[in-house]
């Protein structure tokens, strides 16, 4: 199966998290960094949720990771599809899709690196494919 | 300063589960004002004793103002917090703070819904609304209930090896309680292998891993101590409380942990009593892993040492070291509104009065504790902790 079986809902795009899906759109992932306590974060925040800081600047991410934890949804939908928490190389960890891939062959630990998929009407989300 | 606490300003004084478990004839304003009249029959009190109300998110129109005008209460005191599943256990715990603190005598809890016949389930999305600021970073992913505990309990096997068979025995020892609960949706007592068999929902939880979907409500009364002597009900006293949020902390996850690990910590040290002394357990049980990761967090044992704890009938009442969820839970009895912390107070209250089912009642129950987890596990959830003693 693959991410084409289910229509991705857009995500509300507001002011806070705007460049976030802009760079999406030119096809880049970015990761808020805090320039007071040198950690990133994700979600995005406009103030660093690890220090309150508001010295948080947009980062651009390596684009890989690791699987830290998954599921494949079986049942109550259409076709199968598997979310998943991918720890980046900058520490943080995102729930995306695990995409174009035997969703059997999904493990804890895979190496994986981003794709951007595009949402119904609204920009492209990033998503992630084994490395 | 000396320390404020809660513990023996109030008493829970009356509890009613409605028996509904498909409401297709009824609102759920009537179902809440059910609930609310069957809490006050058990209590022995009157509608206009109440001066104190409570709801959360499932109580339509705009909270305690819809409600009150619905039931008809005059109130000196409301509030609406709400914690998905665990609000009414929150509920509780700050009907006490107020009772202490002289803002009302009689606090009524109620909870009510009827997703069962509005098709709701656990493998769709819910609408939390667009201002929500972690909904765009979820929502496109399709993280439903179901896949977000999934996500906990697969971790969760990847750092301590736990099993789908140890996951099972939640459920096998619920269906053991659930054969003696004439109301239980599910009254069959499984096996593991029938855990194991059921379709796979979401990696690596299974159907039987899966709390039911169903209508219904339940609803408390909370009094302070002069007020509860006076009635004729077993007196049940709350001595310890604890809440906390949980989240995704920036990105820096810990999935396996869940709030319990402080809201049961708060709830301990303000009771005085240790997780062994406990007698009886109502632990939330949306999922098995929900109950197992709830259970390692309170301290029943060490983190990671759950699924051989839940493992060969220890949660079965009569055999087992910890009997929890006697009315067969979430998992075989009902789960009404999508939200399971009133009912777990409910079977907590039912244990400590001897009013439980003679097959799952614990002997001589004085001790007991009650376990709520709301929102989901793997994104971000609200737990609470109720330790209730019988005196």
């Amino acid at each position: 199966m693959s991410h084409h079986d289910r229509k991705i809902p857009a995500p509300s795009v507001n002011p806070e998290n705007k460049p976030f899906f802009d760079a999406a759109a030119a096809g880049r992932l970015v990761v808020k960094y805090c320039n007071s306590c040198k950690e990133f974060h994700h979600y995005p925040r406009t103030l660093c949720p690890h220090c309150f800081s508001d010295q948080t600047e947009w980062r651009d991410a390596k684009g890989t990771g690791t699987i830290y934890t998954y599921s494949v949804l079986r049942r109550g939908v259409p076709a199968p599809y598997c979310v998943a928490y991918v720890t980046l190389e900058e520490g943080v960890s995102m729930l995306t899709n695990i995409v174009d891939c035997d969703l059997d062959s999904v493990r804890i630990g895979l190496k994986v690196k981003v794709t951007f998929k595009p949402s119904d009407g609204g920009p492209p989300v990033p998503m992630f494919t084994p490395a | 300063m000396a320390r404020m606490s809660i513990k023996g300003k109030a008493y829970l004084v009356g509890a009613f589960e409605h028996p509904t478990r498909k409401a297709e004839d009824k609102s759920v304003a009537q179902l809440h004002a059910e609930v609310a009249k069957g809490a006050l029959e058990d209590a022995g009190l009157a509608r206009q004793d109440v001066d104190g109300y409570f709801c959360a998110g499932d109580a339509p129109g705009l909270g305690p103002l819809s409600m009150a005008d619905y039931l008809g209460l005059k109130l000196r005191h409301m509030e609406s917090t709400d914690t998905g599943g665990s609000s009414y256990l929150v509920h509780v715990a700050h009907a006490a703070q107020a009772i202490a603190a002289g803002k009302c005598n009689v606090a009524l809890v109620t909870l009510a819904g009827r997703p069962r016949s509005e098709g709701s389930s656990g493998t769709q999305p819910r609408s939390w609304g667009a201002a929500v600021p972690d909904g765009p970073f979820e929502a496109p992913y399709g993280i439903v209930v179901a896949n977000s505990y999934a996500m906990v309990a697969m971790r969760h096997m990847h750092e301590f090896g736990t099993t789908s068979e140890q996951l099972a025995w939640i459920k096998v020892a619920a269906s053991h309680h659930a054969q003696h609960n004439p109301h239980a949706m599910l009254r069959e007592v499984v096996t593991v292998q029938d855990v194991l068999d059921s379709p796979m929902v979401a990696d690596p939880l299974h159907r039987m891993d899966c709390c039911v979907v169903s209508d219904g409500g339940g609803a408390l009364v909370v009094a302070r101590p002069e007020i509860a002597r006076q009635l004729k009900r077993p007196l049940v006293k709350l001595i310890g409380a604890g809440e906390s949020p949980k989240g995704q902390a920036g990105g820096k996850l810990t999935l396996t942990t869940s709030g319990a690990a402080w809201s049961g910590a708060a709830a301990f040290a303000e009771a005085g009593v240790r997780p062994a002394d406990i007698q009886y357990a109502s632990i939330y049980d949306s999922f098995t892993i929900t109950v197992l990761v709830q259970i390692e967090d309170l301290g029943f044992c060490r983190k990671g040492e759950g699924g051989r704890f839940v493992a060969d009938g220890n949660l079965i009442s009569g055999s087992g070291k910890l009997p929890f969820n006697t009315d067969g839970g979430g998992l075989c009895n009902n789960h009404p509104a999508n939200r399971g912390g009133m009912t777990k107070i409910i079977e907590a209250a039912r244990q400590l009065r001897g009013e439980a089912h003679p097959q799952v009642q614990v002997k001589n129950c004085g001790l007991a504790l009650a376990q709520g987890t709301g929102g989901q596990l793997g994104t971000r959830h609200g737990s609470a902790t109720l330790i209730f003693e019988r005196e």
